[in-house]
């Protein structure tokens, strides 16, 4: 158990602290004088205005939401994939009336238009 | 606990890899120079030079990567001052650091049977084969060492759940980005990079259920295994493949997907505010995400390691029953060529998506959602149904359909073969046939235009 699962981890620890060896050397090393316009954000050279909690189109909100309940699906569609052979036409049954309940739910969310971006 | 052995395997298998990951990442960054130079008709990068007693080496731009980098490191360190100083600081390891830790999963190479390595099966007696066909080696712990090894990080059970949530932490990674830069345009890019990730996010997973139906397992040595007995992924899964690989480069934000990062409008996205290296961080992940994910589409459709034919005990040609030639060979012989043959396929499919990048113009982000959540979705939701009816239909059809099925793949393996030896060989003669240089008034894109007959726009030209 633990020696499948300790090399994941070393490769884990490794990856971290190569990002974070770059990290470092990027910060540590190079010249460092700012001045007042250098740190201006660049935003093509005219002034900043507002700050960073500006209001969002509602899409974005509304895919994120779409992700959460189609991925959740996929979560329950991958153990049944897996003992897809063994449950046979049973199983491929319960799944058709599961994958039917998601295909109505992505027609009805198609039909009031969350998957429209044109306007 | 593990031992020493184990640890020092464990030690080289992560180098290998990670070195792999790093030498063709900053490769790609010169292949996608040089082939957009060669797409539009000029020379490319040839500047970057070293000079050793005083002969100059260009190397054709194969320095450039190497003086990026330099240059990347000694640049002035920009972190903005209204922004989120911690979140700033996290972000780019977070892009960074979960492509690195994604590849422990992926299989470059059967199990070796390190006390086993110089023999070679007795032709005509299978009946003792040096290393068995299937499972572990004959000699079970060897003095001292370690008998198997597999040619994996780590073998994980959950294989592919464990790249799905790795690679699910680069979006976060790009949000943070966006978020904590005080900049419009980053904030933008990071809506985007968010938006468009978490979409692609549910074909990937998705596209991939046909597939595990068929092969019955999510550990990804167990796939390529399936598919060696078979017949590869891509024969089997066709839609499934191509969704997938369209997936892959959306998730990797590149064109014709890199809406986040679009230059000609958000000046460079969601890194818009990084400098130095910091900025390269981000660049040299999208380039390693190519490798992952190319070295991804391997593993579950293209093979994995394996070569037609090639099995452990040598090449061993079958077509249904009738058996058409068989070579043994050692295995060290066989697991050398094995592991040429992933690293081979994984630089193939690299290539392929430079040119990709090259050859198409960008998305409008409607049509990107479009494309995810009205096409690719309903086309997976129906992959699924009818793999499942499909495959529970030739099961229970009867030897004969099932020998036939067998013959059929078989076939398929044949088709492969005969396309790798083209490939190889047409490499090999365009590497050794003598290159005509001449300067060309007309481009060779336009030379291509005339060959097909010329663009409606263009009439055809004198040449």
């Amino acid at each position: 158990m633990l020696s499948t699962y300790a090399p994941m981890f070393m490769i884990i620890a490794i990856a971290t602290l190569i990002a974070g060896l770059f990290y470092t050397f990027a910060t540590v090393l190079g010249p460092k004088n700012p001045t007042p316009e250098k740190m201006m954000p660049f935003e093509c050279g005219s002034d900043s205005v507002g700050s960073r909690g500006v209001k969002l189109s509602v899409k974005f909100y509304l895919t994120a939401i779409l992700f959460v309940v189609f991925d959740i699906e996929a979560v329950f569609v991958y153990p049944w994939a897996i003992q897809f052979r063994q449950l046979g036409w049973f199983g491929l049954a319960s799944m058709i009336g599961f994958l039917s309940v998601v295909a109505i739910a992505l027609v009805y969310v198609w039909r009031k238009g969350a998957l429209e971006w044109e306007s | 606990m593990m031992s020493l052995s184990e640890t020092i395997w464990a030690v080289v298998k992560i180098l290998i890899m990670v070195g792999f990951l790093f030498n063709v990442g900053g490769l790609l960054t010169w292949l996608d120079r040089r082939q957009s130079a060669m797409i539009q008709d000029r020379i490319g990068p040839n500047r970057a030079v070293i000079k050793v007693f005083g002969i100059e080496f260009r190397l054709g731009g194969l320095l450039h990567p190497l003086a990026d980098g330099v240059k990347f490191f000694f640049k002035e360190d920009f972190i903005p001052p209204r922004g989120d100083k911690l979140l700033f600081a996290v972000a780019p390891i977070l892009v960074m650091a979960p492509v690195l830790a994604l590849i422990a999963v992926i299989p470059f190479g059967d199990k070796l049977c390190v006390d086993d390595l110089w023999r070679t099966t007795d032709t005509g007696s299978l009946l003792f084969p040096a290393v068995p066909r299937y499972g572990s080696c004959l000699i079970p712990v060897a003095r001292g060492g370690i008998a198997a090894i597999d040619l994996q990080v780590a073998s994980l059970n959950v294989g592919i759940l464990y790249v799905f949530a790795l690679a699910g932490q680069g979006i976060v990674g790009a949000a943070l980005a966006g978020w904590s830069s005080d900049n419009k345009f980053s904030l933008l890019g990071a809506l985007r990079a968010a938006s468009q990730m978490v979409s692609y996010e549910v074909t990937i997973g998705m596209s991939l259920v046909g597939a595990l139906m068929i092969y019955g397992s999510v550990r990804m040595g167990d796939m390529v295994r399936w598919q060696g007995d078979h017949a590869w992924g891509i024969f089997i899964q066709p839609l499934a493949f191509f969704m997938f690989f369209m997936a892959a480069v959306a998730e990797s934000k590149r064109i014709p997907f890199d809406l986040p990062e679009a230059e000609s409008e958000l000046v460079s996205g969601y890194f818009t505010e990084y400098s130095g290296m910091k900025f390269g961080m981000f660049y040299f992940a999208e380039y390693m995400e190519v490798v992952t994910s190319s070295m991804l589409l391997v593993t579950i459709f293209l093979g994995g390691w394996q070569l037609p034919f090639l099995h452990r005990d040598g090449l061993t040609i079958d077509i249904g029953t009738w058996r058409a030639l068989q070579l043994p060979m050692n295995h060290l012989t066989v697991t050398a060529i094995q592991v040429c043959t992933f690293f081979g396929k994984v630089l193939f499919l690299c290539w392929i998506q430079c040119f990709v990048r090259w050859s198409l113009p960008r998305f409008r982000y409607d049509q990107l959602m479009k494309l995810c959540w009205r096409i690719l979705l309903p086309l997976s939701l129906a992959n699924i149904l009818v793999t499942g009816v499909v495959y529970l239909l030739l099961d229970h059809a009867g030897p004969v359909l099932g020998n036939t099925l067998q013959m059929i793949g078989d076939l398929t393996q044949a088709v492969v073969a005969i396309a790798i030896t083209y490939f190889v060989l047409s490499i090999v003669i365009g590497l050794i046939r003598p290159t005509r240089r001449t300067s060309w008034v007309v481009g060779s894109t336009a030379k291509l235009a005339q060959r097909f007959g010329g663009t409606p726009r263009s009439p055809r030209m004198q040449a």
